[in-house]
């Protein structure tokens, strides 16, 4: 049994790797962001290290530097994160019904975009130390990026901050574009989501709802849209 | 300043947290709900596209550098680029294009 945690912790250290580098490089913008919202190194720091969570701490911090309400910046959290649900749900399946409480508490901590794909990937139940092992290396890369990205954006030419503005978007179209490709409905709501996206920043009779309200409404109406003319069958969730 | 960043990051964390943890705890069995499932199926993915654009035209000194890195973005991550790949390629479209774009 010990020896099988070892092994998995083990598994988890060296797939995480290429996550740490990843988050590294693409945490540096969202540090960038933090530096914008008036965030100090140790608060971003903090935060990433906490939260691990791209596009929800980009909107999170974007929100902050608005000055919104607390309670704006959680429900903007849980709408920008919703997709975890979905992962968690996922999961869940991939866990023995005997788990104990405390290591789903745990598992809970780490669940991202990259973490979760390898999690569910893995041949029958899955041990979580597999995660544990993920998240001691992918962790520190996606909290020091972000560090990094606080003190050094402060140093960085306009230029290599400008481009670096952009790792995080390129993120998000490696998240959303592979699904595209092999689902039409996806491909076809992401050029809907662009066009009404556009159209509300575009049209000066919306000028008066805060970027992050445009953000949870587009999201509901297109995504409820979907769901009720295309609903999905089956185990369509483990793309997500 | 009127709000405390600890406190925003204490909240994100504990609505982050419970999104993350609740299924795991609490669901034993898939959702069976076909309108809910699907709903939370397609979120991420209109959330992403929907935070992309147009933000992403803002994001760079020029909007045409910000285009270009999009139509890259687009494309690569189209024939199979990892996070990092994209996220690189970005970052080095904007910042070649605006060698020529600003002075």
């Amino acid at each position: 049994m010990l020896t099988d945690r070892k092994k998995w912790f083990a598994k988890g250290l060296h797939d995480g790797i290429p996550i740490m580098l990843g988050y590294f490089a693409v945490s540096i913008a969202l540090g960038i962001s933090a530096r914008n919202a008036g965030m100090t190194a140790p608060q971003a720091t903090l935060a990433s290290a906490l939260i691990m969570a791209s596009a929800g701490q980009y909107i999170g911090f974007t929100l902050i530097a608005a000055g919104a309400s607390y309670l704006e910046v959680m429900v903007m959290e849980a709408i920008a994160n919703a997709r975890y649900l979905l992962m968690s749900c996922a999961l869940s399946q991939k866990l023995k019904p005997e788990l104990p409480l405390r290591h789903r508490l745990l598992i809970g901590l780490w669940i991202t975009d990259e973490i979760f794909g390898l999690s569910v990937s893995v041949e029958g139940w899955l041990n979580p130390y597999y995660i544990y092992g993920m998240a001691a290396v992918a962790t520190p890369g996606w909290a020091l990026g972000t560090l990094t990205g606080v003190v050094l954006g402060n140093v960085l030419p306009v230029r290599v901050v400008s481009a670096l503005s952009v790792g995080l978007f390129g993120m998000f179209m490696s998240i959303f574009v592979p699904p595209a490709r092999k689902d039409r409905v996806i491909a076809a709501l992401v050029v809907i989501s662009f066009a009404a996206s556009y159209a509300f920043n575009a049209l000066a009779w919306f000028d008066s709802i805060s970027s992050g309200m445009k953000i949870i409404i587009l999201t509901v109406v297109i995504s409820l849209g979907a769901a009720l003319l295309f609903p999905v069958e089956g185990e369509g969730e483990h793309e997500a | 300043m009127k709000h405390n960043v600890y406190l925003y990051i204490l909240g994100m964390w504990a609505v982050t947290y419970l999104i993350r943890v609740l299924p795991l705890t609490l669901i034993r069995r898939q959702i069976t709900n076909r309108t809910i499932r699907s709903f939370l199926h397609y979120v991420p993915y209109v959330t992403l596209a929907v935070m992309t654009f147009p933000a992403i035209l803002t994001a760079t000194q020029s909007p045409v550098s910000g285009a270009l890195a999009l139509v890259a973005g687009l494309v690569f991550a189209w024939l199979g680029g990892s996070l990092f790949q994209v996220s690189v390629t970005c970052c080095a479209v904007v910042f070649l294009a605006e060698l020529v774009l600003v002075r």
